[in-house]
């Protein structure tokens, strides 16, 4: 069992995957769910527009998604060059603007997921709860959000899935430097382009398998647990 | 408790146009689908914004849109107990009961509340169990409590019985008496349902088309000749305020005293002393000119022909005036000639015990009442 042992490179790719990917995840549920809020809930000017701009990622290819990642939130591009100098925070070819890419690609997936969610809510139930007197934000709270927690988990699930597979956007974006920006797929990658290179790729692919089939169990086992308290008869 | 409303309201192609005002007790908001009862409470709670008008409770003013005012709905304090229950289905029926408590003043809530609560409705035994294990009654009865522990100035309840069958319905009757009697808590009842109107009201606001058609005591509204059309002829008739008297055991009857004469039915479960409430439909009513012997009917009280609707047909309705009580009769336009009916004319109101509608009979919270005999 030596070929199974992974090398302390191969290790850094797997924990700078994970790193990425729960990064990305969950800092894009806050905005997924307010985004998610106002397609579901919103009547505004540029509805359609904001819908289309959201799942514009799954519809693109990839590279073309990391080359305008790469333009706008580069060094010198106007996103970039405004965060770096406001806050402090830098993406190109830094492990941040792998999950940043991650997360775009994963973006749809969480919105339409928590999407269908809510508009599975029952409104008369939050008006029952102002008539009780809670105020907008604490039926929110307290009716809204716990009644879209299964879709909630399923769009974090997709999404924390998809960043554990992009390759693509983030190569595109922050290259492929190892212990940076790195990731699973990008190790997988290069080992393919390597002589002697199988055991390695073999290997990240197998922790591959096993951390997506983990988390399809993961999101199976918190639905049902959801569903049992709704007490779905 | 005084509410007072005038607000005009458009929905699609239907006006809302109503104005009244009403005291305590238990309002009845009573009409047909669709006559705009529904909006009319959903303006009160706050769930709909009217075109134009004024909603006020006592001193509170909750809508007026010449100055702009509308309170929002967490903050009326108005408890809504919603025809299908509406109770959260991710919490249990204890939470559910306090949810409104989060939100209430810490000082204006006691804490005994909840006992109490659960007391009156009897619905202890839930506490623990999830609303979508409940039966359509039980859900009904906890989404009362949930509305009454919020603390509410107001307590509407939008057809809460109209989702369930007759046995539900007798179940949970006799809850909303008790609430009204004992908790204090104004009440507006929206209902179709003329026996639950004549059972629970106070007061009856009848609405038609999106209109006030009249506003009054109960028994003052019901037993309006004029008002038959709109509260439905074949259910129409008297309410009749009587005391429990006595029981003769012999031939299970029971024997009420009202102002209109000595009543006989078949044996209530109730005390002598209790008081209750007749509904005596108006198909249900004879008359006689004078007094009849050898009578299987067993109600015969004497008074005077108060007035006799003018409307087309071969049916006619004539109010009576027994002892100072309305009853109205439903007899046919040949009889009501052959007899010489006219206002004023001595007559004897002549009612079998067993037509009286057991459902609409209210009083003391007991299992038999409301129960076995319908009379359908």
């Amino acid at each position: 069992m030596e070929w199974m042992t992974l090398s302390p490179e191969e290790w850094t790719a797997v924990r700078l995957s994970l790193k990425v990917a729960v990064v990305a995840t969950l800092v894009s549920l806050p905005f997924g769910i307010a985004i998610a809020m106002a397609l579901a809930r919103g009547r505004f000017w540029g509805h359609t527009l904001l819908n289309g701009l959201v799942l514009m990622p799954l519809i693109l290819p990839p590279v073309v998604t990391g080359y305008l990642l790469l333009i706008l939130f580069g060094r010198k591009g106007p996103i970039g060059a405004f965060l770096a100098d406001t806050f402090g925070i830098v993406f190109s070819f830094r492990w941040t603007g792998a999950a940043l890419a991650c997360g775009v690609m994963g973006f749809p997936l969480l919105v339409r997921a928590i999407r269908l969610s809510i508009e599975a809510v029952d409104t008369r139930l939050e008006e029952a709860a102002g008539t009780l007197g809670a105020n907008r934000a604490w039926v929110f709270a307290t009716v809204t959000l716990p009644l879209m927690l299964p879709g909630i988990i399923a769009g974090m699930i997709l999404c924390f899935a998809k960043a554990m597979g992009e390759f693509g956007a983030t190569i595109t974006f922050v290259s492929n430097i190892p212990g940076e920006t790195q990731t699973l797929p990008s190790a997988i990658y290069t080992f393919t382009q390597v002589p002697g290179g199988d055991a390695g790729a073999m290997r990240l692919t197998l922790v591959s398998i096993a951390i997506s089939m983990l988390a399809l169990t993961a999101s199976e086992v918190m639905a049902r647990l959801a569903n049992r308290r709704l007490d779905v008869e | 408790m005084t509410l007072s409303l005038d607000i005009r309201h458009r929905l699609g192609d239907f006006r809302l146009d109503a104005r009244f005002e009403t005291g305590g007790g238990l309002v009845a908001l009573f009409g047909r689908s669709g006559a705009g009862k529904t909006s009319l409470v959903n303006i009160i709670a706050g769930l709909i914004r009217p075109d134009e008008g004024r909603v006020g409770i006592d001193d509170a003013v909750l809508v007026d849109t010449s100055r702009g005012v509308f309170v929002p709905r967490h903050k009326r304090r108005i408890g809504y107990v919603f025809q299908e229950g509406r109770l959260f289905p991710h919490l249990t029926v204890r939470q559910n009961l306090v949810y409104g408590r989060w939100f209430t003043p810490q000082g204006s809530r006691c804490d005994d509340s909840l006992d109490k609560v659960v007391e009156l409705l009897g619905i202890g035994g839930l506490l623990e169990r999830r609303p979508g294990r409940l039966s359509g009654g039980e859900k009904q009865r906890v989404a009362i409590g949930r509305a009454l522990l919020a603390d509410p100035r107001l307590l509407l309840m939008d057809e809460p019985l109209a989702s369930l069958d007759e046995a539900r319905k007798a179940e949970i009757l006799p809850y909303i008496e008790r609430l009204r009697d004992q908790a204090r808590v104004p009440i507006v009842y929206v209902s179709h349902s003329i026996a639950e109107v004549a059972r629970l009201a106070t007061t009856i606001v009848l609405l038609s088309e999106g209109k006030v058609a009249a506003v009054g005591p109960a028994a003052e509204v019901m037993h309006r000749l004029d008002l038959f059309p709109l509260t439905g002829r074949a259910e129409a008739g008297a309410i009749i305020e009587a005391e429990v008297v006595g029981h003769d055991e012999r031939f299970g009857l029971t024997e009420l005293r009202s102002r209109a004469g000595v009543w006989r039915l078949p044996r209530l479960d109730a005390d002598v002393g209790a008081r209750m409430r007749l509904r005596v439909r108006a198909r249900d009513v004879m008359i006689a000119k004078s007094a009849p012997s050898d009578l299987s009917a067993l109600n015969v009280l004497p008074g005077v022909v108060a007035d006799i609707a003018a409307r087309e047909g071969p049916i006619v309705e004539v109010r009576l005036d027994c002892g100072g009580e309305a009853l109205v009769a439903r007899v046919t336009r040949y009889s009501a000639e052959r007899l010489g009916l006219a206002p004023g004319v001595p007559v004897y109101a002549l009612i079998k015990s067993v037509a009286l509608d057991r459902r609409s009979l209210s009083g003391p919270l007991q299992g038999s009442v409301g129960g076995e005999a319908s009379d359908a």
